[in-house]
């Protein structure tokens, strides 16, 4: 035994010990945090869908289901495309320089790899809501400069007929554009990329 | 106390006294009701502020028997779970009581814990020796907040479903970790059978212990320091020869029989609305929730219940996601440093400054204000009123802070007072 007992021998144990048991507890933790991630099922379920454009007219809409959130596919009419190419200078992001939100080949002026398809995650990237069709044009409520586009009913986030969010709406970015890729004309696959058909 | 050992007995003690003997040698009971209950001084001048607190332990235990006996017929899946509540309230014997004093139970939760915080700012209660008694009644708040957000997602209704997306989707705006934290907390690509099985887990296990094991912690700092009351005075500091505060009376049996009048009107209250007004017109049970969760489809007008209104018309008064997200955390976070932005000695409203009493009242209008504008839809002019008292709610804190540097009061007396 040392002069003082042996006290610094006990006060390294006693830190030893508790930074071991600590490490212990982490490690303990990982397997419990670990199962609230999406398990094999989810993942699996969230396996990418085919959809049949053949029925969809220009100027509609239809919606699919893509890892339980609404797909929104639009088919835009020229009327649509000659309003979209308009005036930009109240968008907030109107060439897609936030690059999580689209793939790079829908990254142009429609955001699309055809410009007559928009094909985008219907979740506001607000908070989640799914914004309504609105593609009239200056309707009473949304004001005389509205040219169509969607609207969230939440917390009035707007977006054009490319999904690109307006600026001074709680929406911080434009609506996000799945990976898809098209298997023939009027077949689409969502949540695959295009390079890989490639 | 006579000196003698806890499991003496006198001669010929009848059976009940020798019964307690017995336990009180082998557990405290005895003292614990000294010291928690006959024993225990509270300032001799409550009033009706004083009740809230004793009203939400009543309300706790509703909760917790109602919800035990919800969960026998609840089943905590997508597929289930909303077709389940309606057997619960068309087919269980009385299952429809049981269920409405849960829902009535949620918001009478809020109503009383509102009330018992702003007895707090009244009467000064969170300031020094009670910091940690605030600060742990904060805790239950944030928890109580949490349980009913998730115990809302479980009927599976359009408003759980819609309200858990918007709610759920405020740690998205997180920086870097937001997308994976996200999917984290929900377990799946959007809010499923996931989601929804992982917080009844929470909702009826997890939170629900964390909220007792908080409120006996909530009790014990207060017995500790001793209840703070409408003067502000600390009562310990004026003790008589034989040891107990001079202003003081005991809990037992003088607050007991007061609390149980208050908790006989509040019983009326309550049951008044289960019976009469469940629903509430819409704000305790919202009537978009009587549509099975749709994923594609939101309610035309999404609100929070009304206790998170406040807070969710901050989020929306700011054109910003991580904005909205910052203030609406900074909200609540900024109560919890209540302590220490009010610098000022006095305790009770009645001998502070009309600086402090004015921007109380104005702190608590724009409070109430911002809870009537997070139910309503969003409009340009709501929206500029939910940022002039957004900036009210804050500018509360920072000018308590300023403010106290200086306050001229009343001079505070030295013994309780009656006002009535």
């Amino acid at each position: 035994m040392s002069e003082d007992n042996g006290l610094s021998r006990r006060r390294f144990l006693t830190v030893a010990t508790s930074i071991t048991g600590a490490v212990g507890a982490v490690a303990a933790a990982v397997p419990f945090l670990s199962s609230w991630q999406p398990s094999a099922r989810a993942r699996a379920l969230g396996a990418p869908v085919e959809v049949d454009l053949s029925k969809l007219e220009p100027g509609s809409m239809m919606r699919v289901i893509w890892r339980g959130n609404p797909v929104s596919i639009l088919r835009r009419s020229e009327t649509m495309l000659k309003l979209l190419a308009g005036e930009k200078a109240d968008l907030r992001d109107p060439d897609s320089d936030v690059l999580d939100q689209q793939p790079e080949y829908a990254r142009n002026a429609t955001r699309s790899i055809k410009p007559e398809f928009l094909i985008v995650i219907s979740n506001c990237t607000h908070l989640g809501c799914v914004p309504v069709n609105r593609f009239e044009v200056a309707p009473a409520d949304l004001g005389p400069d509205w040219v169509g586009g969607f609207f969230c009913p939440c917390h009035g986030s707007k977006f054009d007929l490319a999904g690109r969010v307006y600026a001074g709406v709680p929406a911080p970015t434009n609506l996000k554009v799945p990976p898809h890729r098209y298997l023939g004309d009027k077949t689409l696959l969502i949540g695959e990329d295009a390079e890989v058909a490639a | 106390m006579s000196n003698a050992p806890a499991n003496a007995v006198p001669e010929g003690a009848g059976r009940g006294t020798r019964l307690l003997a017995w336990i009180d040698a082998r557990f405290p009971l005895s003292k614990m009701m000294r010291e928690h209950a006959t024993e225990y001084y509270a300032g001799k001048n409550f009033n009706i502020w004083y009740v809230f607190g004793v009203l939400a332990m009543v309300v706790l235990i509703i909760q917790l028997i109602t919800g035990i006996f919800l969960t026998m017929n609840y089943k905590p899946s997508a597929e289930d779970a909303f077709a389940s509540v309606e057997y619960i309230m068309r087919d269980v014997e009385w299952g429809w009581l049981i269920r409405y004093l849960h829902s009535t139970g949620a918001s009478a939760f809020f109503i009383v814990v509102y009330l018992h915080m702003f007895r707090a700012m009244l009467y000064g209660s969170y300031k020094k020796p009670r910091e940690l008694l605030w600060l742990i009644g904060m805790v239950i708040y944030v928890a109580l907040m949490a349980e009913a957000f998730m115990g809302y997602l479980l009927p599976w209704g359009q408003m759980s479903y819609w309200g858990a997306q918007v709610i759920i989707s405020l740690f998205g705006a997180l920086p870097v970790i937001g997308d994976p934290l996200v999917e984290w907390i929900r377990g799946d690509y959007n809010i499923s059978d996931i989601t929804l099985n992982r917080f009844f887990a929470l909702h009826v296990i997890a939170v629900p212990l964390a909220l007792v094991m908080l409120v006996v912690m909530h009790i014990l700092a207060l017995h500790e320091t001793g209840s703070n009351n409408p003067d502000g005075i600390e009562i310990k500091e004026n003790k008589g020869p034989d040891g107990i505060p001079v202003d003081g009376i005991a809990f037992h049996p003088f607050y007991t029989a007061k609390d149980l009048v208050a908790i006989i009107v509040f019983l009326i209250l309550f049951l008044g609305v289960v019976f009469f007004a469940p629903e509430m017109g819409g704000y305790f049970l919202e009537h978009a929730n009587f549509e099975p969760a749709n994923s594609l489809k939101t309610p035309e007008h999404i609100a929070p219940v009304w206790y998170f209104t406040p807070f969710y018309a901050i989020l929306r008064a700011v054109p910003d996601k991580l904005g909205g997200v910052i203030l609406m955390g900074g909200a609540i976070i900024v109560l919890f440093l209540l302590p220490w932005l009010d610098r000022s000695p006095v305790k009770s409203i009645r001998y502070r400054g009309w600086g402090y009493k004015g921007a109380l009242a104005v702190f608590a209008v724009s409070f109430v204000v911002l809870g009537y504008l997070g139910m309503q839809p969003p409009t340009d002019t709501y929206t500029l009123i939910a940022r002039v008292c957004t900036i009210l709610y804050f500018g509360f804190f920072i000018y308590l802070y300023i403010y106290t540097g200086s306050e001229q009061g009343k001079p505070v007396p030295d013994r309780l007072t009656y006002h009535g």
